[in-house]
């Protein structure tokens, strides 16, 4: 779906009517099982979906059991339709969920991740040590050199992650891939969904997926602009500015210190608003409100990235 | 699109090889380079990456980053993006790679037939898998589709034709890698076409009789009478014949093509498009390869009245990177029909529109999947799509889209043939007309069989002369690396659609694969979950994650290991594949898990590791 027909206002919509955990429910034609969910304050989980992206429903983490149906559908993208019977909390639903956590945690790192998806890890019941211990990191360029439809052989004394060294190659930001669940929002937001810079893709084919810019170039030789945009939309911590990424490493990151403070981009007369995270009165890391209706999120390398200007800071 | 390159220049050879394809396909040169080549026509062309990423590793050998480039250039696709649908292709190589590949199946049918030996030879010959120096490597592949004639490889090679070679053999690999003679490619076996031969066969009828390289002689054949037919019926009598049948789709889901065709024939939205899916890629399956070979033009004119049908003007043909006679013998085909009017402006003098564009794949099972088709049609990554919305409304490029398989396509010219009622009346009432199997392992005589349905598995083997002397069935896989397990008790089982469900099974491509006393159940299920791993397209967590986990698990049951984390290996295989088929988002991951199951509940993998 287009932005456009996403944020199209004003047109007269037929509503349509379903029942979810036995509960009646009427929503706009058009609505997701996602949208029915929220209106009546049922949690749904979710990883790949945001609202100001298009929906890839790759991840399943939010599948909801509809009637008749043969499998479960992602609630994120599936469409409502009239006198749909949708079960969100069915022990085929848990166990999916569960399952689904579970892979991505014995797989990813997930330190990082919100208290809100930990508390979902912990309430589905997910085990990540049950497929044994993980396996020692992948080395310097190993996963990137992987070739689609081969893979080592495995004896099952380990179990397979996406481990592999950090890549830094700028002064802006870091990509640590281990922590990479490949939900695709990086890829949308640096296209078609914001930046349309397209500087990076999925490579790769199944469990050797992998997040690239081409021939897995450097970042300063790829078409990158540095606006920082997938940052903004990365659910792990994969992608993250180098000010937090170096705090984290000499153990000088303390959520307990910051403060969120709201503010205007200055550079120039858009009007982007900021979310500043300040720490030890020093600006460690630049958002901006997912709700604000001129950036939805979204930035450019100056609003970002753009603020040593505003602390005089000796080294 | 704004388009940043980094400046990597392709060779000479690269730039012409480009060039040459792009020029073919009737994109010019722009004068001025990536200034004048944006906007809408050039995003246009996007759907010419694929074919454009194969003209560099015909001729080549590889794709470059300076070819790459190029190809973006030409194409307005951004790099990354161009990069990401490269590395998602088996047949493509991103470094250098000698000039000439051995791909070798080591999959459940030739593994049986001595693989190994001719691997051992490679290596011996060429040093390790996937050199990058030399004259020429060897890489493992998954099953190749000349099952019939195990064991098989695929020669790739950079500048020349690829050749298929089965079946192969030590002696045979050394003394081609030594004198760099090429064989001529051998037919493909279907016992009942040779003598005596069968006079119940439909789908193999012209099989061993026609020239498969003159359209005279298919229409000599009888040839083009189905097409004539179907223009006097006109697209809704075609409809009501198709309904009549009952024919259902041969891909593997068995979904009815009258109301498939009728869908997208009434779909308001234009154009239409109709997709032959010849990707045949499931393991142990090699029925539409024959048919291709032998008998092209017939699939032709099938898919010209698909498009005749369903008011489309264009029709793909995607077949499998692996299949160069087959892909020889259409491409000779269509410009045959297209020379002599049967294809183009005005086709068979009858005043409608159609053409068939030939569209290769590269090495990617998932592929065959039909939404996952069509994005590698248009030149994006073979990852399938979430539905509904269903191909029949949201198809090829957006539009309505009819996609049958080859087999069923070869039916539709049986039921203008005998009319549809009259095809109903073949097989069972739920399962109408003729069904191919593709029989191998243990047996006789492997080979492509047609039966009607409702032959049981015992008639199917009796055909093929039995099973091979002095062996004694242990269990059948049904359906191929995506099938089940049955064992002799099952030697009753009616080849039905209808049966197979009965019994919790699945007749799916038709693949019928015998495993005697002698065969290794536990390394059938392991090349099984490799392939699963392999093939997976990475998009959706289920299965991405799953089939990784999957291997591992079997891995330590076979091998009568303990799990570390005190799990019992089985409880968590039925948890994995549990969530594979319910939460995935396409049919590979649904079924991903279901040999494995099978096998446990057969009690043919006896679990020396769980704790249980
Ligand atoms: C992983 C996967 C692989 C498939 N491969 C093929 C294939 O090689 N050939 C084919 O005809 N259908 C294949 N299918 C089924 C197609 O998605 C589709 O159902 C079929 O082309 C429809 O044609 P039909 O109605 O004539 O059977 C595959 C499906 C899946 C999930
Ligand atoms: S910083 Fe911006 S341009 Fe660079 S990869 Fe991220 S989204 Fe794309
Ligand atoms: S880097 Fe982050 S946003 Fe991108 S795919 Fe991985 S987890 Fe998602
Ligand atoms: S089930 Fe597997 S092959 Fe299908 S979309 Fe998901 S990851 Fe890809
Ligand atoms: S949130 Fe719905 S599939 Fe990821
Ligand atoms: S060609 Fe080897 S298994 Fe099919």
């Amino acid at each position: 779906m287009s932005r456009a027909a996403r944020f199209k206002l004003g047109v007269i919509k037929r509503t349509v009517e379903l029942t979810i955990d036995g509960v009646a429910v009427e929503v706009p034609e058009g609505a997701t099982i996602l949208d029915a969910c929220n209106k009546l304050g049922i949690v749904t989980p979710t990883l790949c979906y945001l609202s100001t992206l298009t929906p890839v429903n790759a991840c399943r983490v939010c599948v909801v059991e509809v009637e008749k149906a043969r499998v479960l559908a992602p609630a994120c993208s599936r469409k409502v339709e009239p006198g749909m019977v949708v079960h969100t909390d069915s022990e085929r639903v848990r166990h999916s969920r569960r399952m689904v956590f579970e892979l991505l945690s014995s797989s990813v790192d997930m330190s990082l991740v919100s208290g809100e998806v930990k508390g979902w890890i912990d309430s589905y019941g997910s085990d990540a040590a049950r497929y044994g211990p993980p396996a020692p990191p992948a080395k310097v360029g190993e996963r990137d050199a992987r070739h689609a439809g081969h893979h080592h052989a495995v004896d099952g004394s380990v179990a397979e992650t996406v481990a592999q060294p950090v890549k830094i190659d700028n002064d802006l930001y870091v990509r640590d891939y281990s922590r990479c669940i490949l939900c695709y929002k990086c890829v949308e937001a640096c296209g078609e969904d914001a930046q349309n810079t397209f500087a990076i893709a999925v490579a790769g084919r199944g469990f050797d997926a992998r997040i690239a810019t081409e021939f897995d170039a450097p970042l300063t030789d790829s078409a990158c602009v540095y606006c920082g945009n997938c940052i903004g939309v990365c659910p792990t911590g994969a992608l993250m500015p180098k000010s937090e990424y170096d705090l984290r490493q000499q153990g000088r990151w303390d959520e307990a210190r910051q403060t969120v403070t709201q503010t205007v981009c200055s550079f120039c007369g858009v009007g982007c608003n900021l979310d500043l995270t300040v720490q030890d009165n020093a600006i460690v890391r630049v958002d901006s409100p997912l709700e604000h209706s001129v950036t939805h999120g979204h930035l450019c390398i100056k609003g970002r990235f753009g603020f040593q200007h505003v602390q005089n800071l000796p080294d | 699109m704004d388009l940043r390159l980094r400046g990597s220049d392709p060779t000479p050879a690269e730039r012409a090889t480009v060039d040459l394809f792009l020029l073919s396909s009737g994109v010019s040169e722009q004068a001025n380079g990536r200034a004048a080549n944006t906007g809408h026509e050039a995003r246009a062309h996007r759907h010419l990456l694929l074919p454009a990423l194969h003209s560099l590793q015909d001729e080549i050998g590889w794709i470059s980053e300076g070819a790459l480039s190029y190809v973006c250039e030409r194409l307005t696709v951004p790099p990354a993006d161009a990069y990401g649908v490269a590395s998602f292709y088996a047949l493509f190589s991103l470094r250098p790679r000698p000039p000439l590949v051995a791909h070798v199946c080591d999959d459940i049918v030739c593994m049986k037939k001595g693989a190994e030996d001719i691997i051992a030879t490679l290596q011996d010959k060429l040093g390790p898998e996937s050199s990058e120096e030399g004259a020429a490597t060897w890489l493992r592949s998954p099953c190749l589709g000349q099952c019939e004639r195990a064991p098989a490889l695929l020669w790739q090679r950079a500048g020349s034709d690829d050749r298929s070679h089965a079946p192969a053999s030590s002696e045979a690999v050394g003394r081609l890698l030594a004198d760099g003679l090429f064989d001529a490619p051998e037919r493909g076996t279907a016992p009942q076409t040779e003598t005596p031969r069968d006079p119940r066969l439909r789908l193999l009828r012209r099989i061993g009789l026609v020239d498969p390289t003159d359209l005279d002689d298919y229409r000599g054949h009888g040839g083009y009478s189905a097409l004539r037919r179907a223009v006097r019926l006109g697209p809704e009598g075609i409809a009501r014949e198709l309904a009549d049948s009952k024919l259902m789709g041969r891909g593997g889901a068995a979904f009815p093509i009258g109301a498939k065709w009728d869908a997208v024939a009434k779909a308001p939205v234009r154009p239409h498009y109709v997709i032959c899916n010849a990707d045949e890629s499931e393991p142990g399956t090699f029925k539409d390869r024959i048919l291709m070979e032998e008998d092209p033009f017939a699939l032709i004119e099938a898919v010209t009245i698909a498009g005749y049908a369903t008011g489309a003007e264009r029709g793909y043909i995607y077949i499998r990177g692996e299949y160069p006679l087959a892909t020889h013998r259409l491409e000779d085909a269509i410009a045959q029909a297209r020379a002599r009017g049967m294809l183009g402006g005005n086709v068979m003098g009858e005043d409608f529109v159609f053409d068939i564009e030939l569209r290769r794949g590269a090495g990617a099972y998932i592929c065959g999947e039909e939404t996952a088709l069509m994005n590698s049609i248009e030149g994006f990554r073979g990852e399938p799509r979430n539905k509904p919305p269903f191909p029949t409304q949201v198809g090829l490029f957006g539009k309505p889209t009819a996609i049958n398989n080859v087999e069923t396509l070869f039916n539709v010219l049986e039921v203008l043939a005998e009319g549809g009622p009259a095809f109903a009346g073949i097989g069972t009432k739920d399962s109408t007309g003729t069904k191919l199997f593709c029989l191998t392992g243990a047996i006789a005589k492997p080979g492509l069989y047609e039966l009607e349905f409702g032959a049981t598995l015992r008639e199917l083997l009796d055909l093929a002369g039995g099973v091979t002397e002095g062996a004694t069935i242990q269990a059948i896989l049904l359906g191929g690396a995506a099938g089940t397990f049955i064992d002799t008790s099952d030697l009753d089982l009616p080849l039905t659609f209808e049966a197979t469900r009965a019994a919790s099974a699945s007749l799916g491509s038709g693949v019928v694969h015998i495993l005697d006393e002698s065969s290794d159940i536990s390394a059938v299920l392991l090349r099984i979950a490799a392939f699963m791993r392999d093939e997976s397209c990475g998009q959706c967590v289920p299965c991405r994650v799953g089939t990784v986990r999957q291997e591992e698990a079997l891995q330590r049951i076979v091998a009568g290991r303990k799990n570390a984390s005190g799990q019992d290996d089985v409880a968590l295989l039925a948890d994995l594949v549990r969530v594979m088929s319910d939460a995935s988002i396409c049919g590979l991951g649904f079924t991903a898990g279901v040999a494995v199951k099978s096998a446990l509940e057969r009690g043919l993998l006896t679990p020396q590791g769980s704790n249980s």
